[in-house]
């Protein structure tokens, strides 16, 4: 009897530990690593090594904003740190609490970014917490139907034309695709890529005659671009099925075709237009909001994201570069070593032209990317004349800046008060 | 005095139950639909109507409704027959027609997306029977009427057998007598069908229809498994709207005429398949 009680004893105690342990767990809530298996690598690979262990929690941006707003309204709640992007991030800049005074030791962040992570005030809001990109990808079968003289690295947006053309001339089917599915990133390639390449802005410029040849130009491409385009999510899986040999898309959706078939595929940057060879950098960073249940517990996994050895764990499960000065170790994967260059070509070259993500948009993000995808929606699928559909979806993009106050970001000229659409 | 307050006691709960999880909620759908930032305004309501997909996913649902609902009211009508009919494996029968409705809608549209799809299953089989030399793309922005047809059919697929179970319990509550006095006086299988079944099976095709057509409103899982955004309904873009535009007053404006069309159908099955006093079995 008495041992029973022991037996009994014991184990409620140890019950007791064990949920105390699940309670001090760090939530860590977050927009990124959201598909399935890369939140699956980021709580076995990345956040394993943290002492107290960590809750990681990824969800769509809808969800995703809907709880933060609460706790942050409420003034208390569960999450210790979060890990968005930098528009995303932008809205809540009142609600984070100053990181400067986490001691980083050794460790050299990228100093246009943590500009960035002050959100436009003293403190550091948030600390950059890895980067990504957009790239292209082609099938090497692609590369012999490139139009004469044309270079890869240095590609138009009329070559790329051309290029789709003979490709699907003589192999019968269009071979370009584009990520256009419910799930795809187009409105990223309208609003960093086809608009500011053409127009030189993604906002103010949003009806002018050049934004209306951008549209046109992307039209003539879309006759050669498979039609099943309208489904895709994640190029990767149409490159590797052999439906499509030239891709645009995020490089965390490309990866997987690289590191499939290592040999099968080239990695270039994206085309170039008469304004430039526009492209739009993606930057997630790591915050703490002032609701968090254990400030302390916060910040230091805040600093663990950090070191160089999750940076580079980092990386492996998500794709996503480090934005320290974290030593990449030499057996990276495929997609690591092919995608780099890519990069590093497109934001080096001659006619850069940095475009960022949406900033201080808030909520009002999701009807930002729904006007650049019922543009698209309308002219490319819909063949509605040019013209009236940029005018009417300026008004809706004019109402959508002055509810949210959002001044320009690049490539926009900086404005006073909300960016104006002409 | 106790006995008279009893039934409205065992009411209560329900009551209660009602007015916290139905009435409240709706109350503030409706609030939500007609102001923005806490005033009143007409603003949402307009948004909602002027956005130039609202057409499109008003027809595509009423369109779907319209088409769905006979064909399923036919098939579990027959099916429901059939059932009635039997002597044996009855249970069998019903057990293996109504093996769909234990799935969800959206695994229900990704089984007949598995079907539909470039690389699905209806692709294999017409290359394998050397019919197409390379898969076909069925659900494409370009065919917009395959895409609804395959929507149908998973509809259909999923949901006839709600419809069937309630028709069969319907049907066995209709007297034996009836039939056989049908049977003397020498009608036919289908005038006994016509003149007895039918009319007597009202209460039980009331319910059904209303509870089909409420669901074909709000018809959504199916459609986003197989058609993405490519085929608006009223249901998807209320979605879109609350999670992915995040303003939740256009997407009770979109709330409030989803229930309103469901209002508007309710009233309509009932006027039309009421039965007179006196006149239930």
């Amino acid at each position: 009897m008495r041992r029973s009680i022991a037996t009994l004893a014991s184990a409620t105690l140890a019950l007791a530990i064990t949920a105390q342990a699940a309670q001090a767990q760090v939530l860590f809530w977050s927009t990124q690593a959201a598909p399935v298996e890369e939140t699956q690598k980021m709580r076995e690979q990345v956040l394993s090594g943290f002492e107290g262990g960590v809750d990681f929690q990824a969800s769509e941006t809808g969800p995703f904003l809907t709880r933060l707003s609460a706790e942050i309204q409420a003034g208390s709640g569960q999450i210790g740190v979060v890990g968005a992007l930098h528009g995303d991030l932008a809205t809540y800049a009142d609600s984070f609490v100053d990181l400067s005074d986490i001691d980083l030791s050794g460790v050299t962040v990228s100093d246009a970014f943590l500009e960035l992570g002050k959100l436009g005030t003293d403190e550091q809001k948030y600390l950059p917490w890895m980067q990504a990109n957009y790239v292209m990808a082609a099938n090497k079968q692609a590369l012999e139907y490139l139009p004469e003289g044309a270079d890869i690295n240095a590609l138009t947006y009329d070559d790329l034309i051309a290029w789709a053309k003979t490709m699907a001339e003589e192999t019968g089917s269009p071979k370009f695709g584009f990520p256009a599915g419910p799930q795809g990133l187009k409105h990223r390639f309208f609003q960093g890529f086809l608009l500011p390449s053409y127009a030189g802005s993604t906002v103010t410029r949003f009806r002018s005659a050049e934004a209306e040849t951008a549209w046109e130009k992307f039209k003539e491409l879309w006759q050669y671009t498979n039609p099943a385009s309208t489904n895709y999510a994640f190029m990767q899986e149409p490159l590797l099925s052999g439906d499509v040999w030239v891709a645009f898309d995020h490089i965390a959706r490309l990866a997987d075709a690289f590191n499939q078939r290592p040999d099968d595929f080239v990695a270039f940057p994206a085309p170039s237009g008469p304004a430039g060879r526009a492209f739009m950098p993606v930057l997630a960073g790591v915050a703490v909001p002032t609701s968090a249940p254990d400030m302390e517990a916060s910040k230091a996994l805040v600093k663990y994201m950090m070191q160089p050895e999750t940076q580079v764990a980092t990386l492996l499960a998500t794709n996503f570069y480090p934005v320290t000065d974290a030593p990449l170790p030499a057996d990276l994967p495929a997609s690591a070593r092919a995608l780099g260059p890519a990069i590093t070509a497109m934001t080096t070259a001659d006619d850069a032209l940095p475009a960022l993500l949406p900033v201080g948009l808030g909520d009002l993000g999701g009807q930002f990317n729904q006007v650049y995808t019922d543009t698209f929606e309308r002219i490319v699928l819909g063949n509605q004349p040019v013209r009236d559909v940029l005018d009417q979806q300026a008004d809706t993009l004019r109402s959508l800046m002055e509810q949210a106050k959002a001044p320009c970001w690049l490539p926009d000229v900086p404005s006073e008060g909300p960016c104006p659409v002409e | 005095m106790r006995a008279r307050a009893l039934p409205y006691l065992l009411l209560l709960p329900a009551t209660l139950f009602l007015l916290v999880f139905f009435v409240y909620p709706f109350v503030e759908i409706a609030v939500l639909a007609i102001t923005r930032d806490g005033s009143l305004s007409l603003q949402p309501l307009t948004t909602m109507a002027t956005h130039w997909k609202f057409g499109a996913a008003l027809g595509w649902t009423l369109l779907l409704a319209a088409i769905v609902v006979p064909i399923q009211l036919a098939m579990a009508l027959s099916m429901a027959t059939i059932v009635t009919k039997l002597d044996r494996g009855r249970s069998a029968f019903l057990y293996i027609f109504s093996i769909p409705l234990g799935l969800s809608d959206l695994a229900a549209g990704i089984v007949w997306l598995a079907i539909f799809e470039q690389s699905g299953f209806l692709n294999s089989m017409l290359h394998g029977l050397g019919i197409v030399d390379q898969p076909v793309l069925f659900l494409s922005y370009q065919n917009i009427w395959v895409i609804f047809i395959a929507i149908v059919l998973a509809e259909v697929w999923r949901a006839t057998a709600i419809v069937m179970v309630i028709l069969v319990s319907g049907m066995g509550l209709i007297p034996k007598e009836y039939y056989e006095a049908g049977e003397v006086f020498g009608a036919s299988g289908w005038q006994r069908f016509w003149k007895i079944t039918l009319p007597l099976l009202r209460p039980s095709l009331q319910s059904a229809l209303i509870l089909r057509t409420l669901a074909a409103f709000e018809v959504f899982a199916v459609v986003t498994a197989l058609g993405g955004t490519t085929l608006p309904v009223l249901m998807g873009e209320t979605y879109n709207w609350q999670f992915a535009l995040q303003d939740r007053n256009v997407a009770a404006a979109y709330a409030l005429v989803i229930l309103g069309i469901s209002i508007a159908a309710t009233l309509f099955f009932l006027r039309v398949l009421r039965v007179p006093k006196g006149a239930t079995i």
